[in-house]
């Protein structure tokens, strides 16, 4: 089923420029079996880049995003050359948590990190950057959680619905030594060194000097354009389109954009509903996307849609931008306190997933998904509202990494210790 | 191209209608599976097809239709496909000055521009080269899509202007195709895209609608397809001829079946 013909995907014509200018004929990604990579192997023959793998699918090559169970739902990953845009939730504290685990991600893995911000200095976001979790601290942490949730009588014999005993284990807990993917603790700060030893440039809005690129006036906000030129001047200097001879890199440039959109980066489109600069940042977002489908990049950008007065402009921003995922905290809302969604923080909607190089897209069936910042772990639950055994309304969760039917046998489980 | 549509549509690359716009939009789902069938059912008559491709790359539309059948590298290098990246292009123009008019130009431009470098770009691409040429039966215009233009700064009234001189060269005088793609915004309050929206549609020969489904997201059915014939040059005495399927697109395929009538349900 494996073709041998070249890996498809935007990065390709990218990946194949790298591998010209590195005197060798063969193209750098070459599709191979869903392993992790992570080793480079000997021989020119095949080039793997730390902490990509190709996707089962179209042989795309993916990133991770940090949260395993995100990655899940997006179908194996980012793939590399897209937008990931995070809409973000009322009080920007699970965004910038899940931003933080993107770029502590891209430590762990290796890459090259590119960070703006307009309100938060980047070298204090790398400062408060998530430990990753070492392969036998984790096994022990899951090993506690799964044992707080097995009941007693899960391994009886089942007497009424017996075939549901046929159906598969479900495995809680990650992968120990999986390259692809790593788990973090949000309670503790990522360790000096790993900064240290990471490859990083910051891009703070207020620090920039003009620009001195010759763009009418008006044509974008100022901000934007610096940033722009920043991001294509760091793309070119590093090589990571390829184009520079000089520089032959085989790394992934990872992209994080935080706030985008905000009154800081000069644009107006949350204040106004017809502003001067209305279609300043989707003018920026095309031209982002195209300079990240000529390299090895991939973009986070976490953007507070909600205080954009236009809606219109929200529906522009979601065609323009390849995967949307919005978050919605219950912080502050009557949600909170409402003893149905007491064991969630929040709800996370995967608003579009793109279909790049196929006619169909991985999208996951399940559309109700909570989360919820579980002790140390983000994690994302299929959020059932299910049958009261007393007639009140309970639900229980179930972990996303198992199919449904797995679920319902899990949910089967819960139910009968409950009698 | 996929068989089955062209079942429904009643033609063949062999014989179809010519000097047609045929227009696509999508409301809460995806149009693009129809962007690439009129792509390689067009490359696969023989046509000169001028792509406008302001969304994806030229990769995308290349594998997506190798399954379907058509090589669009070999189609670009023999003449056949004059593909414009919208993507790779708009990081050119913004970049690197231009000495003459690119056709993205509106993307320098503070105020509202026009599309008249674009336009120009296309009747250059399309315009027939003497008596020498490789032989293609009509030229064909596809613009993925117009929704894009409008998010990037232009009017609506720009944007049917392009759509208009493009219509006069390439349907009336070169007695070719136009298709387009236009996202539908339903129920979010776009003024512009539903000017351009009802605008195109009073000038369109043939309209396809891909909808969601009105309950919502299911895995065996992945939309539901509104089919009209229109006369828009005639007037109509009597009613346009419209219908209505519902699909579910698979890996090189797409399948249409009657309503309510999905292999999953029956």
């Amino acid at each position: 089923m494996a073709a041998v013909a070249t890996c498809g995907g935007d990065a390709g014509s990218a990946g194949s420029a790298v591998a010209t200018a590195s005197k060798s004929n063969v193209t750098s990604f070459q599709r191979r079996g869903p392993r992790a990579s992570g080793t480079n192997d000997s021989g020119p023959r095949l080039v793997s880049i730390t902490g990509t793998r190709p996707s089962v699918r179209n042989g795309q090559l993916l990133v991770s995003t940090g949260l395993p169970a995100l990655d899940q739902l997006l179908g194996g990953g980012l793939a590399v050359g897209t937008v990931l845009l995070i809409e973000e939730d009322k009080y920007n504290i699970y965004s910038s948590l899940l931003f933080k685990y993107f770029l502590a991600e891209g430590i762990v893995n290796g890459h090259t990190l590119l960070v703006a911000s307009a309100n938060e200095d980047p070298a204090n976001i790398l400062q408060e950057l998530p430990a990753p979790l070492l392969d036998d601290n984790c096994k022990k942490e899951f090993d506690e959680d799964v044992y707080n949730r097995k009941t007693p009588e899960s391994n009886i014999k089942m007497k009424i619905a017996w075939r549901y005993q046929l159906l598969p284990k479900m495995e809680i807990g990650p992968v120990s030594s999986s390259r692809f993917g790593h788990y973090y603790d949000a309670s503790k700060r990522i360790p000096q060194e790993l900064i240290e030893a990471s490859k990083w440039h910051g891009f703070f809005l207020p620090e920039k000097i003009p620009s001195t690129l010759k763009v009418e006036p008006c044509s974008l906000t100022h901000g934007y354009i610096k940033l722009l030129q920043f991001i294509q001047n760091i793309i070119y200097e590093e090589g990571f389109d390829g184009s520079n001879p000089q520089k032959k890199q085989k790394n992934i440039l990872r992209i994080g954009i935080q706030n985008l959109g905000s009154p800081l980066w000069g644009d107006d489109i949350c204040c106004t509903e017809n502003g001067d600069s209305s279609h300043s940042l989707t003018k920026f977002l095309y031209v982002l996307r195209g300079l990240l489908r000529t390299s090895l990049s991939v973009c986070i950008i976490t953007m507070p849609t909600h205080l954009i007065q236009n809606k219109a402009v929200i529906a522009h921003i979601t065609n323009l931008s390849d995967i949307v995922v919005g978050l919605e905290s219950f912080i502050g809302s009557e949600r909170e306190t409402n003893p149905l969604y007491k064991d969630y923080h929040g709800l996370i909607h995967i608003r579009q997933i793109p279909r790049l190089n196929n006619l169909v897209c991985d999208e996951s069936d399940v559309k109700d998904l909570g989360f919820k910042l579980k002790r140390k772990l983000f994690t994302i639950e299929l959020y059932i509202l299910g049958l009261g055994v007393n007639g009140d309304k309970t639900f229980f969760p179930t972990t996303l990494q198992s199919s449904c039917k797995a679920s319902l046998k899990n949910a089967r489980a819960w139910l009968f210790s409950q009698t | 191209m996929f068989p089955e549509l062209n079942n429904l549509l009643n033609t063949t690359p062999d014989r179809a209608e010519q000097g047609k716009l045929t227009l696509l939009c999508d409301a809460k789902t995806d149009g693009s599976f129809l962007v690439h069938h009129f792509l390689s059912f067009y490359l696969k008559a023989n046509c000169k097809v001028c792509f406008v491709a302001l969304i994806q790359s030229f990769s995308h539309y290349n594998i997506v239709g190798q399954k379907l059948g058509v090589n669009l590298t070999m189609a670009r290098e023999r003449g056949q496909l004059v593909f414009l990246e919208g993507l790779k292009s708009a990081v050119d123009v913004f970049f690197q000055p231009q000495e003459k008019p690119h056709p993205l130009q509106f993307l320098r431009e503070a105020n509202a521009g026009n599309l008249k470098p674009l336009f120009e770009f296309v009747r250059e691409a399309l315009k027939p080269v003497g008596s020498g040429e490789a032989g293609w039966t009509y030229p064909v215009l596809l613009v993925d899509d117009l929704s894009v233009l409008l998010s990037l700064g232009l009017g609506a009234v720009a944007v049917l202007d392009f759509i208009h001189y493009c219509r006069a060269t390439v349907c009336w005088e070169l007695k070719g195709n136009v298709v387009v793609l236009v996202h539908d915004s339903g129920d979010v309050e776009d003024e512009e895209n539903d000017i351009l929206l009802n605008g195109l549609s009073h000038q369109s020969h043939l309209i396809l609608r891909a909808e969601g489904l009105a309950t919502g997201f299911c895995r065996d059915v992945h939309g539901q397809l509104r089919i009209l014939w229109r006369r828009p040059s005639q007037s109509t005495s009597q009613r346009d001829q419209s219908l209505t399927y519902q699909y579910k697109i698979q890996d090189r395929s797409v399948s249409f079946f009657a309503k309510g009538m999905s292999p999953a349900v029956l």
